[in-house]
């Protein structure tokens, strides 16, 4: 018989994502952990959607600043732009 | 109450994070740029309403947030949750299997690092509609909370929730069709 079939995979699958971003209650995300170390089928789809997350934040974040921008945000603060006699 | 002159100090290390989810909503430089200025000039001017002791980070992104949703949403129409269409969960996984680097010869599940380049990782990320791609950015990429999230978009968590969840399956059967596309899926994997 197929794991994945028990009811519990279900749930598993179900929450996993919650499970993932840490949103679920301490007594839920018990028991996901603990079927997640009984089920493989469920732990590899555990494994792959954690490292799936891992890489997107990896990649997505992966951006070189432009020069300048930095300096060009901190003149902005000596700045009194609106005229009302208070730098900003 | 918060002093500007600590401003420039406290704030400025997020800068770096700040411009990366800045490409991701406005999915071009020079307006990724002007979005960043923007919002640092208005934290700098509303400094005096940050709680000391809070999270600096959050209140950045959430003034980053709604200086986007202000200046860039009224350019396109809005997606309800139907547009992306009914995409089975788990999509990826389940077809992960049927992919291999033919380069090295291993299988895909040894490395997604290796196997999704960024390019196409940060295209399915921006080719989601706004909507579903503020979620996904402000929970997969930076690590923000529902709760939080549910604040910057002054949305319930609930429809956090819902649109993480289709926004990621979505960019999933994008990261798939890119794979296909590049020739990685075996002549034996199933259509």
């Amino acid at each position: 018989m197929d794991a994945c079939d028990e009811p519990d995979c279900e749930e598993t699958l179900k929450e996993l994502h919650v499970f993932l971003d840490e949103e679920l209650s301490t007594e839920a995300s018990a028991s996901i952990k603990g079927h997640l170390e009984d089920c493989p089928d469920c732990f590899g789809a555990f494994d792959f959607h954690a490292e799936l997350k891992q890489v997107i934040r990896a990649k997505c974040r992966n951006e070189e600043m432009p020069p300048g921008l930095l300096s060009r945000i901190e003149r902005c603060f000596d700045t009194d732009f609106d005229g009302d006699g208070k730098i900003g | 109450m918060a002093d500007q002159a600590v401003f420039a100090d406290q704030a400025m290390q997020y800068a770096p994070q700040l411009f990366a989810a800045a490409m991701r909503m406005t999915r071009n430089r020079a307006d990724a740029e002007d979005l960043v200025q923007e919002a640092y000039l208005k934290g700098f001017r509303s400094f005096h309403t940050f709680t000391e002791g809070t999270n600096l980070r959050a209140w950045l992104f959430r003034i980053l947030t709604n200086t986007y949703i202000n200046k860039y949403r009224k350019k396109q129409r809005s997606f309800d949750e139907s547009d992306l269409g009914d995409i089975e969960d788990l999509y990826l996984y389940k077809r992960m299997g049927t992919f291999e680097d033919a380069s090295i010869g291993r299988s895909a599940e040894e490395s997604l690092m290796a196997m999704l380049p960024d390019d196409e990782v940060k295209q399915a990320l921006e080719d989601l509609p706004e909507n579903f791609r503020l979620p996904v950015i402000l929970a997969d990429v930076e690590g923000f909370a529902y709760k939080e999230i549910a604040e910057m978009l002054d949305i319930p968590i609930g429809t956090v929730m819902s649109r993480l969840h289709r926004g990621r399956k979505a960019m999933q059967k994008a990261l798939h069709d890119y794979a296909v596309a590049r020739g990685l899926q075996r002549e034996d994997a199933p259509q």
